[in-house]
């Protein structure tokens, strides 16, 4: 018979390190799809998720319960995003020379025609994934969660431990991040 | 360029992007066994770290004293003996007066 979260959790609390192991499997693609999000390279993201469980195993003895394990797990997850990001700021300020041909043929056309453009193109796509890396990591995170994941300010606060003020200030200046590295994109390609 | 436009459509784009929920194979198992090859973590060794980090400055504020207690230059001389006055000042009171001081 199946064990119960709790269960799980319980028996991980009192020291059984394989009830642990269900938690994982049971968890994983959730935390998986956060983290390449942030990560690029699937190296990274593998580095990132067991960096995820390894703090979730530490820090169980403190999970009281009072929330699901779910989000709490979340919670942690979106943190170790922010701290991998604040530990990679490599590609920030990086020269937009470097377009694909697919990224360019994009916005050539949305410069002649910006109604007619598809939103779903994987160069548009490929676009924002740059577009972001060169913002800095509070910025990447509040954009990502407010804009693309469309959460609220209160679940952002809960997820980040940022207070809601702070997510709405940081949300403002994370916008105004963004239209800068636009309008650098615009000039650097003499749109 | 309508930059505002081209904000809205990026991040449209990438609103309709689900990044992929797959795992790699045996991806617990690899968890596992980062979990149990952490060492344990051993106080004493915690302890005897931070002593050994806190040498060195003790020293150095050691040397510096040191220098300093060599070094410095040195005060005038006292105007007389501390001990002295600190005796003196105690046993004021004890100590008779002489007889002819005394008036009838």
């Amino acid at each position: 018979m199946e064990r119960t979260e709790a269960e799980l959790i319980a028996a991980v609390r009192q020291g059984d390190a394989a009830s642990f192991e269900p938690l994982v499997r049971r968890y994983s693609p959730r935390v998986f799809a956060t983290a390449r999000r942030y990560a690029r390279r699937e190296s990274e993201v593998e580095d990132i998720v067991q960096e995820v469980w390894m703090k979730a195993y530490q820090k169980l003895p403190g999970f009281r319960g009072e929330a699901p394990f779910e989000h709490w797990l979340m919670r942690l997850t979106v943190r170790t995003c922010y701290d991998f990001l604040r530990a990679h700021q490599r590609n920030r300020e990086a020269s937009f020379s470097e377009l694909s041909e697919g990224e360019s043929d994009w916005l050539e056309r949305f410069a002649k025609e910006p109604v007619g453009n598809p939103e779903d193109a994987e160069a548009a796509r490929q676009l924002v994934e740059r577009i972001l890396e060169q913002l800095s990591p509070p910025a990447r995170l509040v954009i990502t969660l407010l804009e693309i994941e469309e959460r609220s300010v209160k679940e952002i606060s809960r997820l980040t431990g940022w207070s809601v003020p702070l997510v709405k200030v940081r949300a403002f200046r994370a916008r105004a991040e963004m239209r800068k590295v636009l309008r650098r994109l615009a000039r650097e390609k003499y749109l | 360029m309508n930059l505002l436009e081209l904000e809205r459509k990026l991040l449209a784009a990438a609103r309709r992007f689900t990044p992929s929920d797959c795992v790699p194979y045996a991806f617990e198992q690899r968890v596992m066994a980062a979990l149990r090859g952490r060492p344990a973590v051993d106080l004493c060794a915690v302890w005897a770290r931070g002593l050994w980090r806190a040498a060195a400055p003790c020293v150095g504020v050691m040397l510096l004293l040191a220098a300093w207690s060599v070094f410095a230059p040195a005060q005038s001389a006292p105007a007389s003996n501390l001990s002295q006055e600190l005796e003196n000042a105690v046993l004021a009171a004890a100590t008779p007066e002489p007889l002819a001081d005394l008036t009838w």
